[in-house]
């Protein structure tokens, strides 16, 4: 680095530098602060994610299994051949897409409309604003539990009323038909407040003018909404999609919890069948594949709406 | 006379009018609290249930139609305390939780200063980018690696894991906390012939210690609440509660009871913390990206 031992040129010209460096170990910190200070996260976020990734791709063009002793063998484009004739994971990634689209358009509408009842002034507000934080702040796989007892066929409460208004009992969880938007239900409750919050903060911060304007020439409350309220919250409403999106088609914990991806595979996602491939197969190399396309699926779709934003 | 008379009744004619205004007033304000009941209701339903089954025996848990009130037990949280040695997963989870956070304190600290004074973004970018990728993908290959060094469950590699996810989450508030602290305080030290490094212990970290304490929920909250890399890393030997409670599932719990005492006393801290972050929440929960 320059400007070591020379005379000091008056502060002007040094910089953000400026200021007395005394000499030692404290200077020489204080020199380099802006490589030095960083340094250590960066360095343990390089060891521990980024060299996991690259490892994670080589791996998906080798051939290894965990238990064995053999080495991974290199088999070019194999394992993503398979993935592609793979009848499971076409029908995971089915469910991915529509768990993740069924899930974040009704967070979405769910979080809007929560929003802007909690844009109103009420009595009891803010205490019920920290209560909807509550779900999200929670261990998914503890209130996982509860979900499974009021989903139970015979002694949830769900079925309770479903017989009292006279149909026949559900199978949520058992039913191929209902298990993904049951598992809806349950991330709904998990992240519509996340929604909720984002799009409130983003509410709070509109500017006042344009509403006194509309409001003096008459403009109704729907027509507030429709033309002034939805359009300035577009970048926010994007926002809070593009985080639910990432962590939708990610997830895991509620998932496999409450179904184990069944009844008969019906609600794997592909975060599941990689996680099945590790747990039960020890097929690293075709594990490594499947995370790759997953990941290779959030990015793109993080793209797509992030080109939305404008 | 005729004057008062004028008066009184045009002041009851209002009256009139402003009762009707009063009634309808009421009555939208009677609806929009209905409305209020009605999207509350289904968020916090499933906590009250898991609390109160927590407290009834399996005959009133299985009871059909649904027993509102009850001799609340204490049997289930016996049950679990005994049966299952909770508190060492409760301590393992505790140890991870606390010295994930305070790692990523230490590193994320220092780097998120030095992101916000010297305009780092692409730093924080990358920092970014690395979060929204599957969290498996990150454990394959530490799973492969502390599976043949027989390092699965041991307390430092479990802690290493979740700094994964806890560090980034860390810079990433506290960037935005940095960024909001006025630039003539740092100046003003510095002028003052205080170091960087000065700077940064003296100044910056003690008036930015809300976002410390956020930043430490955050991170401990989803260290806390992490189950694929927990199940993973911490393998048979170090069990995480979130494990403990996946396996309670897995048993096709026959004892509702006390799955709903475990769930409880799993959820406990973390609502506690809620409360105590409430006003930072939705910036931790959008990396700092939104302060609402």
């Amino acid at each position: 680095m320059p400007m070591q031992t020379a005379p000091r040129a008056p502060a002007v010209a040094a910089g953000r530098r400026e200021h007395v460096t005394t000499g030692g170990l404290l200077g020489f910190v204080d020199r380099h602060a802006d490589l030095l200070f960083p340094a250590p996260a960066v360095l343990l976020i390089f060891v521990l994610l980024i060299f996991p990734l690259v490892y994670t791709f080589v791996l998906s063009f080798h051939y290894w299994f965990l238990s064995a002793t053999s080495t991974p063998r290199f088999i070019g484009l194999d394992n993503y051949a398979r993935l592609l004739a793979d009848e499971r994971f076409h029908h995971a990634l089915w469910h991915t897409f529509y768990f993740t689209a069924l899930a974040v358009s009704l967070e979405t509408l769910a979080g809007l409309g929560l929003a802007l009842i909690f844009n109103r002034n009420f009595p009891g507000r803010g205490l019920l604003r920290t209560a909807l934080v509550f779900p999200m702040m929670s261990t998914p796989m503890a209130v996982v539990l509860v979900w499974a007892l009021m989903y139970e066929p015979t002694l949830g409460i769900f079925n309770y009323f479903v017989k009292s208004l006279g149909f026949k009992p559900i199978l949520f969880l058992a039913d191929k038909g209902i298990v993904i938007p049951a598992v809806v239900l349950v991330d709904m409750w998990f992240a519509t407040p996340f929604v909720m919050l984002v799009l409130l903060a983003g509410l709070s911060s509109l500017p006042i003018e344009p509403y006194e304007a509309a409001v003096v020439d008459g403009a109704s409350r729907l027509q507030l909404l429709r033309y002034l309220t939805l359009p300035l919250l577009r970048p926010t409403i994007v926002v809070a999609v593009l985080f639910r999106t990432i962590s939708a088609l990610q997830t895991f914990d509620h998932i496999y919890a409450l179904t184990g991806g069944g009844p008969d595979k019906a609600s794997e996602t592909v975060n599941l069948i990689g996680w099945f491939q590790i747990i039960e197969n020890n097929d690293m190399g075709y594990a490594s594949t499947i995370l790759v396309a997953l990941f290779l699926v959030v990015g793109v779709a993080s793209l797509t709406l992030l080109s939305f934003r404008r | 006379m005729s004057a008062m008379f004028a008066r009184a009744a045009a002041a009851a004619s209002s009256r009139r009018r402003h009762l009707g205004r009063r009634v309808n007033r009421a009555v939208g304000n009677t609806l929009f609290g209905l409305l209020i009941v009605a999207v509350m209701v289904p968020f916090l339903f499933p906590l009250y249930w898991m609390i109160a089954s927590s407290f009834k025996v399996q005959a009133i848990i299985s009871a059909s139609p649904p027993v509102w009130i009850w001799q609340p037990t204490l049997q289930n949280y016996v049950g679990i305390l005994t049966k299952v040695p909770f508190f060492s997963y409760a301590w393992n989870s505790l140890v991870i939780a606390l010295s994930a956070t305070v790692l990523s304190l230490l590193l994320g600290l220092p780097a998120a200063f030095s992101i916000a004074r010297y305009r780092q973004y692409a730093l924080a970018s990358a920092i970014l980018i690395v979060r929204i990728l599957p969290g498996i993908a990150y454990i394959i290959p530490w799973y492969i690696i502390f599976s043949r060094a027989k390092l699965i469950g041991t307390y430092p590699t479990l802690i290493l894991v979740h700094v994964m996810v806890t560090l980034p989450l860390t810079i990433w508030i506290m960037i935005s906390f940095f960024e909001d602290l006025p630039s003539e305080l740092t100046d003003a030290a510095l002028i003052d012939g205080c170091s960087i490094l000065g700077v940064f212990a003296r100044v910056a970290v003690p008036l930015t210690l809300p976002g410390s304490m956020v930043a430490a929920i955050f991170s401990f909250n989803s260290s806390w609440n992490a189950f694929v890399s927990s199940a993973l890393i911490g393998g048979i030997r170090i069990k995480t509660l979130p494990v403990i409670a996946y396996g309670m599932r897995a048993e096709y719990s026959l004892d509702w009871g006390g799955a709903m005492a475990a769930a409880t006393v799993i959820v406990l801290p973390v609502i506690i913390f809620t409360l105590l972050v409430q006003k930072h929440i939705v910036r931790g929960l959008t990396f700092g990206a939104l302060k609402g």
